[in-house]
């Protein structure tokens, strides 16, 4: 079982602040960590390797420090960890970033499934997976919470839906996107975080992929983000104290002005 | 205060900090309450290689000495120091196998102690020989192709849930200490069970029984090192454990500290923060400067012992009476000035403080370790006379 995990580093915190010149988060001063949705995804793929032997390997496109999430990753289990980097991949859309990534899975070669998280913690559009498995032209579930069988080139999922489970098998290669619900991902442990620091991760250029620099980084990207902005708060909430009686005689007064009731 | 650490001791240290903090942290309360043995823990601790760090690398460890110990008991205990307890007395029921044992013995246990996969116990306590170590009665009698144990070890940790248990029995009663010896035996073994398990005052989710030999029949390959060797090769242990029961009082104080100056920051009384009132700055100050000098202490004895020093015994005892000490007192004032607060079951402080109380009692109450300090000072001054 060939596993290759898509993993992004992101600012670890949900509290980044947002440059008004610029329009883009203040990556400074803020520690880096894998995007979490994507730490599903490395310990499904452990643990695929784990149950069925074979191996796991960690892609990401990223600036350089993004090699720091990939040898946390071999920390965690993967076997083998490859960074996408070039100047001319900054600035890259969903769409561009599926693109260089199918780039690099086609380099690779040989494969069984794919995991990516269900989204990123800072772009948080869940596109990549999809897109990545058309360009790859293999099938995609996306929102996995459970992977119950791979047997004879085939696998059974469950996938989380908003009724409930949608059981659903598709043949190998396949890529998935993973929901928190599958499993617990696990600590580094010692000897992992021993070989993470040795490891030696080869960085992939636009030369390295053999791609048109004019489908890659922003050169490539359908979309542009015109302004990222907090919501403007329009009416606070308010909340009462206090006996559970005044409360709701609070609540009802309040009602009784503004003539909702 | 700066320890220089080596990179490889912080990683460990820092590894050992974030499983306490993201596996411990949340179940600590709830295994103080139900005193169930902790697996779930155990398995963490394993699947992070904790059990590794202080078994030697050819037999899969990661070659680790005391302080290494000392460094994951210290910050288990910072959050819990029930479950650290159940973690480092698997050293405790390793260290005579990997100081003594002959290769054979250690090729078939350590790799399995060091996966995690197997806890360890060590047993010397019974119940006529609690600090008087030497009136044991348990016997190993010797037969043919090995030995036959008889009598009652008491208040074992981690007994019932190890595999792999160091027993010290008499196997020349006749020559009382100088016929102990140090056998181990396995679970499941005939003649082997285990008796009530305790109902304590702290450390409540470790377990700790009774052993209990009747007729049980072990092969002479379970013997360590030689017969006669048991009583010295039990007080050489603790002369190398005593450090790690240390790094467990440490950790205790130092987590009543940050809880108590966490409490004080945010209470408000008179119009202010506790921790603004000068009495209380006292108190706190005195706190954290006896945890840091305890630690100080700590350190400088595991290194001692890891650099393989001939005798240890007055260093170790030191660091262990000293800490342990600390730790009373550090967590009696946290619960202090943290008033009624401090002393309430959904607060952390009173676990702390019920905690901390046994370290001042196993691996030798600091009584006898303060006088067994007080002879090596006489014999040092008879030498040089
Ligand atoms: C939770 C727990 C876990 C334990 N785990 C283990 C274990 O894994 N393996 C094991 O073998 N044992 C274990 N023990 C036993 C422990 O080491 C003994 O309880 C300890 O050595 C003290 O012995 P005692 O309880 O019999 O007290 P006693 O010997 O009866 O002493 C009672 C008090 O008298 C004082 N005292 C006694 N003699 C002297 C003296 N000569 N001079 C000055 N003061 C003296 C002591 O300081 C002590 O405070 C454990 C005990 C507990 C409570």
């Amino acid at each position: 079982m060939n596993v290759i995990v898509c993993l992004k580093q992101v600012p670890g915190t949900a509290q980044v602040k947002i440059d008004p010149e610029t329009n883009t988060l203040i990556r400074e001063g803020i520690e880096n960590v894998i995007n979490p949705f994507d730490t599903y995804a490395l310990e499904e793929g452990v643990r695929l390797k784990e149950r069925f032997g074979g191996k796991v390997t960690a892609m990401s496109m990223g600036p350089p420090q993004a090699e720091g999430a990939l040898r946390e990753a071999v920390s965690l289990g993967a076997d083998e960890a490859i960074l996408l980097s070039d100047k001319a991949f900054a600035g890259a859309d969903t769409w561009a970033t599926a693109y260089t990534l199918a780039s690099a899975v086609n380099k690779l070669g040989q494969y069984d499934i794919i995991i990516c998280g269900r989204q990123t913690l800072d772009g948080d559009t869940g596109q990549v997976g999809p897109e990545l498995s058309e360009m790859l032209e293999v099938p995609f579930v996306a929102y996995v919470s459970r992977i119950e069988e791979i047997a004879d080139g085939q696998m059974r999922v469950q996938r989380m839906v908003e009724e409930g489970h949608e059981v659903i098998e598709a043949p190998l290669p396949t890529v998935i996107t993973v929901v928190k619900e599958i499993n617990v991902p696990r600590l580094p442990s010692l000897r992992g975080i021993v070989k993470s620091k040795s490891a030696v991760i080869p960085v992939w250029t636009v030369p390295d992929l053999g791609v048109d620099q004019s489908r890659v980084g922003l050169a490539g990207s359908f979309t542009k983000v015109i302004k990222v902005f907090f919501p403007q708060r329009v009416c606070q909430g308010e909340i009462f104290q206090g006996e559970l009686g005044n409360q709701v005689e609070c609540l009802m007064g309040k009602l009784k002005d503004a003539g909702l009731v | 205060m700066e320890y220089f650490l080596t990179e490889e001791q912080k990683t460990i240290k820092s590894l050992a900090r974030r499983i306490a903090e993201e596996r411990i942290l949340p179940v600590r309360a709830e295994l103080d309450e139900t005193e169930e043995f902790p697996w779930a823990i155990m398995k963490d601790l394993a699947d992070a290689d904790m059990f590794r760090v202080f078994v030697p690398e050819e037999y899969e460890g990661l070659g680790g000495g005391c302080l290494e110990l000392c460094l994951v008991v210290e910050e288990l205990s910072r959050v819990c120091s029930a479950i650290a307890t159940c973690y480092a007395v698997n050293a405790l029921g390793s260290f005579t196998l990997i100081d003594y044992g002959t290769e054979e013995q250690r090729r078939k246990y350590l790799p399995d102690i060091a996966g995690g996969k197997k806890l360890t116990a060590f047993a010397v306590t019974e119940p006529t020989a609690g600090s008087d170590v030497s009136a044991i009665k348990t016997t190993a009698e010797k037969v043919e192709g090995g030995y036959v144990l008889n009598g009652t070890k008491q208040f074992i940790t981690n007994g019932g849930e190890a595999e792999i248990y160091t027993v010290i029995a008499l196997t020349d009663k006749a020559r009382g200490v100088r016929g102990a010896s140090a056998i181990l035996v396995e679970k499941d073994t005939p003649g082997f069970s285990f008796g009530k398990k305790e109902k304590k005052m702290g450390i409540r989710a470790s377990a700790t029984r009774e052993l209990i030999f009747r007729n049980c029949f072990v092969p002479e390959e379970n013997l360590i090192a030689k017969p006669g060797m048991g009583f010295l090769l039990a007080m050489k242990l603790f002369d190398h454990s005593r450090p790690g029961i240390g790094a467990q009082a440490v950790g205790i104080a130092q987590g009543a500290l940050e809880v108590a100056v966490d409490y004080t920051r945010q209470r408000i009384q008179f119009g202010q923060p506790l921790i603004s009132l000068p009495v209380v700055q006292d108190i706190l100050g005195e706190m954290a400067t006896q945890v840091e000098a305890a630690r100080a202490l700590v350190y400088a004895a595991a290194r001692m012992v890891d650099s393989g020093a001939k005798k240890v015994t007055e260093e170790s005892a030191m660091a262990k009476v000293f800490a342990s000490d600390v730790a009373m007192k550090v967590t009696t004032d946290a619960v202090q000035i943290c008033g009624g607060t401090g002393y309430m079951r959904d607060f952390p402080l009173e676990k702390m403080m019920r905690d901390a109380k046994i370290t001042q009692i196993y691996e030798g109450s600091n009584q006898i370790l303060r006088n067994a300090i007080a002879i090596e000072l006489r014999k040092r001054k008879a030498r040089t006379e």
